[in-house]
């Protein structure tokens, strides 16, 4: 005699996430980062040339046939530097990264768990940190450590460091107090295993975005240590490095700085496009 | 019959906010103190010799009078902890110590250079506000076409690194039309790229984060309530949505601040500026450490007093904090 | 203040969203006149807050509305302009939104959110309409109105709040006043106020147009109701008729829905034998003189639970119930071992669970570890207590490995939990943000029953749900102890259903156990005034 007042309680239709081919800027921005890891595993499937071979008669073609992106001061082929470049580029990126994370990851989480005081001395240290610009830090770095691929990674890297860890320091703040942990506790499991399956899991979670992301933004950084003179130096094919010789000749000659910023900027804007599309992702299932 | 309690609530009001500023401006003192100590040691773990490091860099060749006078002024004899006191002493004396590749007192040479670097990053960021809240009230929800438009303007601009947007301004507006001169001269022409430079990249920065909380608030049911007392969409996003929309922009000025005067690195050498980043850009490549360790200190200083200046400016737009606080 | 009625024959709202269109209100016709009142009424989903946004032309983006006759007075309402709506909307239509605390600007002052409303119709000068929205104030029953004319909506109470939204909505003298909701969230004793006030604006001449799910305040305000259901009116007529004698099985349905039309129904028999099994009924739960003081701002403090004492026997359910800020969630912390008391104690199956801070013997974490399977917990929100990377199955899998159980007998188990608070098992590969309210509470109420424990502690497990799931929930509830012999610790506001779960009762003012005692008894002849006042004001 009674009919059901909500239906929705049973009958309701499946609302299965929906699988989808991403849109079309992050496929773009994918395709573009696929082609730029190919490109520093096997440039020899796509330059023209090499890099470093000196043809001083060639030397400020614009860019036409034969030389896409033109030629430098030394005749050298751009077009064949950029994709040299692209390996150099992408294990700034990713070292630099790596070492923030390294730094940052301990740092968040002990600040986050290690009970009130290092939650307040840690939140205290990453505040004054961050008060540096990045700039500055990664260049007081550079200075100390002098020249070279490996020093560049590394400042960029400390550089960066302080942004994150006040990110991971956050989540973790914000996942401890989160009322999933409260039920967890209240089921009766151990706080190891409370931080090992739960508190772990779901702070790592939004790193991948992070770390995305990251790639971009410290190929940036380190590209402009490069171009201030600290790091790779010339005439290595390394984008800034390309940049900071293209400097000198800005007036009669913009193909040399064109192209070689042109791919920085595709590359940051390809880890920002395809980030903010890993996240949706993970939002769109849970959060 | 009111008045004692209307006077009451102002007190109640003003009182949390002196607080405030007190307790900001103590952990600014903080800040300056642990600046001042990693630049400590980061002058004592310079590679090489300390008293070389105050001296003239690696390559001085001081004499040996300097030297003694050296050790016995920074106490280069006696333990860490010695020297590392004298170092407050010094800075709380306002003494930064003498430049050697500049030849004179640190502190001249920041005060000579500081105007033109606060000039830039100050109309930077007032540029990069301006642009980014036209961006945001112009196309954020404003349909499908134009608002895919913006955001992708948005996205593109904050990608962009500063110091190769310089170099293409240069290179189209200077060396190509010669609208602008390719070299600071002081005038007001030769701010117009160098601001650019830097404002661009950070207005799309800004406008990213504004556009989403603009976009949260036009959904809040206060926005809806104040269509149905019958108020226009202008006065909709600018009265109500604007307001919630810029609070992380603001929350962000402060971090925006010191970062720009970072990047004022790059563009003060790429346009040939005089100012506090190209100095130390100078300072860092001959080791000429009193110099950085001086203009260090001062960026942090700038950045103590922007997140002040930051945080009043938000209880200003958001006075539910000054109840918080106390 | 004109007097012109509003005039709704078949409304139809459809939303278009590329090349699909959805039809959410079919065929509304009803008519606002001064000095009467219409309810619409329905859950969530009926449509009824959508018809009442399309009478001011913001039904939403994409919505598509039709009506063979939509006018205000003697103007049509079908074809107007953007610019022609906003002149109606706050002069000739005023519109009182759900929830005071966001539906007024967090971040301007009363006072400036009714010039607004003033202003953007061009009425009077600067000083004049700093005037009017005082006297405004005072009129809504507000005190001291130029004092609280700068405060925002988040330093005013629930109820003053809503008197402000109410006055920014009346700021114009509108004909017709639309309040969605406008006691929702509200303590009972403050709704009760909140209805007078309505009721003192139909007197003045507004036509009022209420949007409720509370068919109780329905029955106190309007003169004609129409009933929603899935975008459809069911049932239509004069108030008295439609509450008395409901034609319609839904109307039928959800009279039966409201909370504390029945008291509980226990089988009785069954309950004979038991009592006869263990002579004495089992104490599970034993809360003795519970004090616990808050910091409060600028050194102050306040007492949220002062010297409360109760016990729970097995298989019985306690309702706690309270107005906010009563410390009735104070106590349930304390008794979930969260928040330490300052003074007191509590015992669960005869251990030490809880001890003060004071002297006596230490309670830690980990001595209630190995305890906490048989103690378990139900939140008002349940989505916030689900981990968000897991699916229902493992959500539950989770539980029961904190109940030790084997990992090879948990798929029958999980499957048998879900039989029991009635989901199909196919739920446990979902995730708990694509379910519904009531499925999302039934998970939660699965995971609580995962260990099989003693005790349960629900902190107002149904207060964020439709009335008619609220009362499904509360069935289960109910039916779950019948079976597990489970006693509840039953934490709510709300007076209908405390009625309908408990045994016994606890009634909380400020702290303090007001009264206390079997439900059936403080329900009928309540002795503390505040319980009297809190039935008077639900009655």
């Amino acid at each position: 005699m009674t009919i059901p007042l909500s239906t929705s309680t049973f009958a309701q239709s499946r609302r299965l996430p929906k699988v989808s081919l991403p849109p079309v800027g992050a496929s773009l921005a994918m395709l573009f980062l696929i082609v730029l890891i190919a490109a520093s595993i096997w440039p020899d499937l796509f330059a023209t040339s090499n890099p470093l071979k000196i043809a001083p008669r060639l030397a400020f073609r614009p860019p036409g046939l034969g030389h896409p992106f033109g030629t430098d001061q030394s005749g050298r082929d751009i077009y064949s530097r950029v994709i040299y470049g692209a390996g150099q580029s992408l294990l700034l990126g990713v070292g630099a990264v790596a070492v923030s994370m390294a730094l940052a990851i301990p740092l968040g989480l002990i600040g986050g768990l290690g009970g009130r005081l290092a939650e307040r001395f840690i939140g205290w240290v990453l505040d004054v940190l961050f008060s540096f610009p990045t700039l500055i830090l990664a260049l007081l770095f550079a200075a100390h450590l002098g020249g070279g691929i490996g020093p560049l990674i590394v400042a960029t890297g400390v550089g960066n460091a302080p942004g994150y860890g006040r990110m991971i320091f956050g989540q973790t703040l914000s996942v401890r107090r989160a009322g999933y942990i409260e039920a967890a506790r209240m089921l009766g499991h151990s706080p190891l295993r409370i931080i090992w399956r739960q508190i772990l899991p779901n702070v790592m979670r939004p790193l991948i975005v992070m770390v995305t992301m990251g790639i971009g933004q410290a190929i940036v950084w380190s590209s402009a240590l490069s171009f201030l003179g600290l790091g790779a130096q010339p005439p290595a094919a390394e984008w800034g490095t390309m940049l900071a010789m293209g400097r000198d000749f800005v007036s009669r000659a913009w193909w040399l700085t064109v192209f070689p910023g042109l791919f920085i900027v595709l590359t940051t804007l390809s880890t920002t496009v395809v980030g903010r599309y890993l996240q949706r992702c993970l939002e769109g299932r849970t959060s | 019959m009111s008045a004692p309690a209307g006077r009451s609530l102002q007190i109640n009001r003003l009182w949390p906010l002196g607080w405030l500023i007190c307790r900001r401006l103590l952990s600014g003192a903080l800040v300056l103190l642990a600046s001042a100590t990693v630049t400590f040691f980061a002058l004592r773990l310079t590679p090489g010799d300390p008293v070389r490091a105050v001296l003239g860099g690696p390559t001085a060749n001081p004499t040996p009078e300097t030297v003694a006078r050296a050790i016995a002024e920074f106490g280069l004899d006696r333990p860490l902890p010695v020297q590392y006191l004298l170092h407050i002493g010094r800075l709380l004396r306002g003494d930064l110590g003498t430049s050697f590749s500049q030849h004179q007192q640190v502190s001249a040479v920041i005060a000579e250079q500081i105007g033109p670097t606060l000039w830039l990053t100050g109309s930077a960021v007032a540029v990069a506000w301006l642009l980014s809240t036209l961006s945001v009230l112009a196309t954020a929800r404003r349909g499908w076409a134009l608002s895919a438009v913006g955001s992708a303007a948005e996205t593109m601009a904050a990608a962009l690194p500063q110091f190769w947007l310089g170099l293409v301004l240069l290179a189209v507006f200077a060396f190509g039309l010669r609208w602008f001169p390719p070299q600071s001269d002081g005038g007001f022409l030769g701010m117009v790229l160098p601001t650019l430079a830097l404002a661009v990249p950070l207005a799309g920065f800004l406008a990213q984060v504004t556009r989403e909380s603009f976009e949260l608030a036009l959904d809040q049911p206060f926005i809806l309530s104040a269509r149905m007392r019958g108020l226009g969409e202008g006065a909709v996003r600018w009265r109500h949505g604007l307001r919630h929309a810029a609070l992380p922009g603001i929350s962000l000025s402060a971090w925006a601040i010191g970062s720009l005067i970072g990047n004022a690195v790059l563009v003060e050498v790429i346009f040939s500026r005089p100012g506090l980043g190209r100095v130390l850009y100078q300072a860092v490549s001959v080791q000429d450490m009193p110099l950085t360790i001086g203009v260090t200190l001062v960026v942090t200083l700038v950045y103590v007093v922007a997140s002040l200046a930051v945080d009043l400016l938000y209880i200003l737009v958001d006075p539910r904090l000054k109840a918080k606080r106390t | 203040m004109s007097k012109a009625s509003l005039i709704v024959d078949n409304l139809s709202v459809d939303f278009a969203a590329g090349s699909a269109r959805k039809s959410v209100v079919r065929h509304v016709s009803f008519r606002v006149e001064p000095g009467r009142a219409v309810a619409l009424v329905g859950e969530s989903g009926s449509g009824k807050s959508v018809t009442a946004r399309s009478l001011v032309g913001l039904a939403g983006a994409g919505a598509i509305v039709s009506a063979t006759r939509l006018s205000y007075g003697d103007r049509d309402l079908r074809a107007l302009s953007q610019r022609q709506w906003r002149e109606i909307r706050g002069r000739d239509i005023g519109f009182v939104l759900q929830d005071a605390l966001v539906s007024l600007d967090p971040l301007r002052t009363i006072g400036a959110e009714i010039e607004e409303a003033l202003a953007a119709h061009g009425w009077g000068d600067r000083a004049s309409r700093r005037r009017r929205a005082q006297d405004l104030l005072r009129s809504v029953g507000i005190p001291d109105p130029d004092i609280r004319a700068l405060q925002r909506s988040d330093e005013l109470s629930g109820g003053l709040r809503q008197r402000a939204l109410i006055a920014t909505a009346l700021a114009l003298d509108p004909a017709i006043v639309i309040a969605d909701e406008p006691t929702t969230a509200l303590d009972s004793t403050v709704q009760a106020q909140i209805v007078a006030l309505l009721s003192a604006i139909k007197e003045k001449g507004h036509g009022l147009l209420i949007i409720s799910h509370d068919l109780h305040l329905v029955s106190k305000l309007a003169d004609e109701v129409v009933v929603m259901h899935h975008g459809d009116v069911v049932e239509q007529g004069p108030v008295s008729d439609v509450l008395a004698k409901p034609r319609h099985a839904y109307t039928r349905a959800l009279l039966d829905a409201m909370p504390g039309r029945h008291p509980r129904r226990r089988r009785p028999i069954a309950r004979d034998r038991e009592e006869q099994a263990s002579s004495l009924p089992e104490t599970v739960l034993d809360v003795r003189d519970l004090t616990k003081t808050f910091d409060g701002p600028a050194g102050s403090a306040r007492l949220a639970v002062d010297k409360v004492s109760f016990s729970i026997q097995r298989g019985r359910t306690l309702g706690i119930v309270g107005e906010s800020g009563s410390g009735k969630t104070t106590v349930a912390r304390i008794a979930l071992g969260l928040v330490t008391p300052d003074e007191g104690e509590i015992a669960f199956a005869g251990r030490p669970w809880v001890a003060s801070t004071g002297r006596g013997p230490r309670v830690s974490e980990a001595d209630r570890r190995p305890y906490r399977r048989d103690l378990s917990v139900i939140y008002q929100d349940p989505l916030s207590s689900f981990d968000p990377r897991w699916t229902v199955g493992q959500i539950l899998s989770d539980a029961l490995q904190a109940a030790g159980l084997a990992r090879k007998d948990q798929a029958r188990r999980i499957a048998d939990l879900l039989a029991k608070v009635r989901l199909p098992i196919e739920i446990a590969d979902r995730w708990p943000l694509n379910l519904s309210g009531g499925q999302r509470q039934r998970v939660a109420i699965a995971r609580a029953l995962a260990a099989n424990p003693k005790v349960v502690i629900c902190d107002e497990p149904v207060s964020a749900l439709d009335v008619s799931v609220q009362a499904q929930v509360l069935d289960l509830l109910a039916d779950l102890q019948e079976e597990l012999g489970i006693a509840y610790l039953f934490i709510s506001h709300d007076l209908g259903v405390i009625r309908q779960i408990s045994d016994d009762v606890l009634v909380m003012q400020s702290g303090r156990a007001v009264e206390q005692g079997a439900t059936e008894q403080v329900f009928s002849a309540p002795a503390h005034p505040f319980t009297k006042a809190l039935l008077q004001a639900a009655s």
